[in-house]
């Protein structure tokens, strides 16, 4: 439950290395589930992660306790500046402890939940009795007939009864029953339970340190600690297409280049683009998702208004398009608003959306149905058997993979990196289509045309520049002074 | 990430500050007086507003709902409560202005005379007077919403391809029943399962319904347990390849198969026969295509074709297609020895009535407690109708097509003496909503004292 940090002193470079493993471990769970995994595969994927990262080298249980702690609380730190890290650290650090929770024994589990006083009513058999058919309703509903079995024989089945604001993600997915604010949660529900208490600590725990480390602790530790904890904040999802640095690595690109260039987006950005030349028009979810990716193929702003403008003009007057839609284009690039710099979707992000009738967004692997599919590739003048291949795919429920196809297809060779994103399908595109080294490129130590060479840098590498950094901090930590302390935050 | 993270020192958007934006000028055409018999019709909305925000506005009754009972000399109210919510309006022009807030009812309507909104966004309520959000210290990030009603949406153009009688901002007494089916539903929901009592039904003006859950508890919910509430009453997902998407399960959850038994009688009795949606082939192959075997499929068709349908005296030919339907279905499904294809069969009877009755939720407003949402009693700027609550146990009685207008209110206050159909909403806004809200919220003040009261206190 990590209610406090360890007290202690840590050596400078186990604060960064127990870090950097923890974030393996995090980033690792992602991969598995966003690969689909799901239950005991998902189990074992987080047992081998653990084992591998999270034990200490001396395999006693201490120092593994030692390095879970340590490491939890300085990626606490590194990931509580803004909402968005907030998120993501909260996500996988959720999930990491639901699987170590569900491992234990069910009698450490109740020790668990006694120790940190995590008060649950059972529900006694009147209640038991009064409510069995819908309990056991609520079982079938999802698959769990040997449950229902149980639920219909035994004269009590073990049923916590919490409100219903501990458990979200039970209530999201219809997995309890509700009656007046409380839910029923079943005995094998309790996982998460738990782990909506500890998600709810954890949140409140990121905003505390976040206040902290804005008006206190970034400026005392200016020198030492705020470089590393920095750095380690920008390693977890490969490149962010919505850093400026990355945007227009390939030099910049103007409106009127946007329809020579359609050859290199994917069928998504394709019939978006379609759409919107088509019928003039595009729904909010399309102008998103397609403006974004503009964005990050380093369409700067006055050239995303000009092309919009252009592109809506012959429906739309100047003047309307000004008041209605320049200002979710200026939005898009932080120049309204929250003001925030938005990334371009990912691949997971679009495939999640749920398009609305007349919405064109999403991603058209899942969206479409084959007939539509089919047609629309062959629009791209994507190699026919490659077609029926994506199409395939798609059916499987496989759009990434599909997608992959279809670049394969496009380019007659094979993308080997795999499609995560629609930038990335691009800069792989113009990679093979317009193979010539821009000079950022090259400073950047990517292989412009390099065939077949990871385009991304592994999310856990040390940055050179963070190294240095770390380097310069430990020069001033000169032996026999005070290794860095862990302070309570 | 919410509005308060862009820095202190960036000038914020146009839109954003109060002191920018000169009153809005009184129109020459404007009515100010309003003379014996005038006729109010000729003038447009925006010209009536000064005397709908002076004269029919129920600001008082307004202000007591979002003060939430801190509006008494209670010792535990909160007196700045009230001055915490932030306002939104829309000027004329599209130009919004954030973060207005108000001390009382009285100082809201000075305002909303002055500067005539088109529209008004109620939001949440922050940690501090939303005017003063600069001076809080820590900047603005220390700025944040602490509380807001739990909110739905249900807009009609998402229904555009399951009803026939026409689309995007037409509504019309047969499609209301969808919006009335859907009041039902959540309504009935949100009150057992979650167990929230004081809920605020209004009709959005146009095309739409808003639901405002008022609990404490509904009120202090996080953005993810709201998303969760939101999930949970989603069975309804999107369209996917011409097809619904549906959240079911073989067996339906007990909230499910409820929602399931109120959308079968209204199925039956109103949307069937007024949609008709299984009068003409181009309705009926719609219907048709949830139905996951083609021989049913064909012989429903070839029948339907040859006018072969049986139809009972007082049944429509669209509920005697239906019946005929579900025999067949439930025929080819007691046939069928593959039990996922006989599973399949036997759930597309179901999946019909999700797909063309089960509410659908704009999922975006529920989720978040910084999303701003219409206020009851606006005036919506096309229709000139009033927001007006619903009671939802009448729901099905309501007629979008008789809501009052603007201009028809003026005209009645000022034939009958000061009254107007407004006190009718204003009726409804009190019996189905504000006067058990007062009662609770009195109650919630006095539990507020009693565990005050239980406290050690360092006083002696």
């Amino acid at each position: 439950m990590y209610p406090a940090p360890p007290v202690g002193d840590v050596a400078l470079e186990d604060f960064e290395r127990f870090a950097i493993d923890r974030l393996r471990v995090l980033k690792g769970i992602e991969d598995a589930k966003s690969r689909g995994k799901k239950g005991d595969q998902l189990q074992g994927a987080v047992k081998d992660l653990t084992d591998k990262h999270l034990a200490a080298a001396t395999g006693k249980r201490k120092a593994d306790t030692w390095k879970d702690q340590v490491s939890h609380f300085v990626l606490r730190l590194a990931y509580c500046r803004t909402a968005e890290l907030r998120r993501w650290f909260l996500q996988w650090e959720s999930e990491l402890f639901r699987w170590r929770f569900a491992r234990q024994l069910s009698d450490d589990q109740a020790h668990f939940m006694r120790v940190h006083g995590l008060p649950y009513i059972e529900i006694d058999q009147a209640e038991f009795r009064e409510l069995k058919d819908q309990l056991r309703t609520v079982q079938l509903s999802m698959g769990n007939k040997a449950v229902a079995d149980e639920i219909n024989k035994a004269a009590n089945y073990t049923f916590y009864k919490v409100p219903f604001e501990q458990v979200p993600d039970l209530v999201a997915s219809r997995r309890v029953l509700l009656k007046r604010g409380w839910a029923y949660v079943a005995k094998h529900d309790v996982p998460s339970l738990v782990v909506g208490h500890f998600r709810a600590n954890l949140s409140k725990g990121l905003v505390e340190t976040a206040r902290k480390w804005a008006s206190q602790i970034a400026h005392e530790e200016e020198d030492r600690l705020t470089p590393i904890v920095e750095s380690l904040s920008i390693r977890y999802l490969g490149p962010d297409y919505g850093d400026a640095a990355q945007q227009g690595k390939r030099g910049e690109v103007s409106a009127g280049q946007i329809p020579s260039l359609v050859k290199s987006f994917p069928l998504c950005m394709a019939n978006l683009y379609d759409h919107l030349h088509t019928d003039n028009h595009l729904r909010h979810g399309g102008r998103m998702q397609f403006g974004l990716f503009l964005k990050g193929i380093g369409l700067p702003m006055d050239e995303a208004l000009k092309f919009f403008r252009a592109e809506f003009a012959p429906k739309m007057a100047s003047d309307k398009f000004e008041r209605e839609h320049a200002y979710s284009v200026r939005y898009n690039y932080g120049k309204e608003g929250k003001r925030q710099d938005w990334t371009p979707y990912s691949c997971i992000k679009i495939i999640s959306q749920t398009p609305g009738v007349g919405d064109y967004h999403g991603c058209p692997y899942k969206t479409m149905d084959a007939p539509s599919l089919d047609a629309a590739l062959r629009r791209l003048r994507i190699d026919p058997k490659k077609i029926t291949e994506a199409v395939g795919k798609a059916k499987g429920g496989h759009f990434q993979l599909a997608c992959a196809s279809a670049w394969a297809g496009a380019h007659a060779c094979s993308c080997d990196t795999g499609i995560n994103h629609p930038n990335q399908y691009y800069d792989e595109s113009r990679k093979v289509l317009d193979p010539t080294p821009t000079a950022d490129a090259a400073a950047n130590g990517t292989p412009a045309a390099g065939k077949g060479a990871p385009p991304m840098t592994p999310a856990t590498e040390v940055k050179p520049a963070a190294r240095s950094l770390l380097q310069a901090a430990a020069a001033n930590n000169a032996p026999g002074s005070a290794p860095p302390r862990l302070q309570p935050y | 990430m919410t509005a308060e993270d862009a820095g202190p020192a960036a000038k914020r958007a146009r839109t954003d500050d109060a002191a920018e934006v000169a009153d809005a000028p009184m129109p020459d055409a404007a009515p100010d007086a309003a003379s014996e018999g005038e006729d109010f019709a000729k003038y447009t909305v925006t010209e009536l507003m000064k005397l709908y925000y002076s004269r029919l506005f129920p600001h008082q009754d307004f202000a007591k709902w979002l003060a939430y009972g801190n509006d008494s000399k209670h010792a535990q109210a909160d007196s700045q409560y009230f001055q915490r919510r932030e306002f939104c309006f829309t000027l004329e022009g599209d130009i919004f202005v954030r973060y207005q807030s108000f001390k009382d009812g009285d100082e809201l309507q000075a305002a909303l005379v002055r500067r005539l909104p088109a529209k008004i966004d109620i939001g949440p309520v922050y940690n501090v007077d939303p005017q003063r959000r600069a001076a809080v210290a820590g900047g603005e990030r220390a700025f944040a919403p602490v509380e807001r009603e739990l909110v739905f949406d249900i807009d009609m153009t998402d229904y555009d391809s399951v009803r026939t009688c026409g689309k995007e901002g037409h509504i019309c007494h047969l499609c209301w029943p969808l919006m009335a089916v859907a009041i039902k539903i959540l309504d009935e929901g949100l009150r057992e399962d979650f167990g929230f009592n004081h809920l605020l039904w209004v009709f959005s003006g146009r095309r739409g319904i808003h639901c405002w859950v008022c609990d404490d508890r509904a009120r202090q919910l996080t953005d993810e347990q709201r998303s969760s509430i939101a999930t949970y009453f989603a069975v309804y997902k999107g369209e996917e390849k011409g097809l619904a998407k549906l959240a079911l399960s073989y067996i339906h959850h007990p909230a499910v198969q409820r929602a399931l038994e109120a959308l079968n009688e209204t199925w039956i009795e109103t949307i069937l026969p007024n949609q008709e949606l299984l009068e003409n082939e181009g309705n009926w192959e719609a219907v048709l295509a949830y139905i996951p075997d083609e021989d049913v499929r064909d012989t429903l068709r070839s029948r339907w074709q040859a006018g072969r349908v049986l139809k009972m005296a007082d049944d429509s030919i669209n509920v005697a297609r239906w019946h005929d339907l579900v025999a067949e279905v439930d025929k080819a499904a007691h046939k069928e020895k593959d039990l996922k294809r006989k599973g399949a069969l036997s759930r597309c009877k179901d999946e019909v009535v999700f797909a063309y009755t089960y509410p659908r939720l704009d999922m975006e407003v529920s989720k978040k407690m910084n999303h701003l949402l219409k206020a009851p009693f606006c005036i919506h700027p096309k229709t000139g109708k009033v927001c007006v609550p619903i009671h939802p146990e009448r729901a099905f009685d309501f007629d979008p097509d008789t809501v009052p207008t603007v201009a028809q209110l003026l005209t009645e206050l000022d034939s009958n003496n000061g009254k107007s159909s407004m006190d009718d909403a204003v009726e409804v806004f009190h019996e189905a909503f504000l006067d058990k809200l007062q009662l609770a919220s009195r109650e919630t003040l006095a539990a507020k004292a009693r565990s005050a009261a239980a406290k050690p206190t360092l006083a002696w």
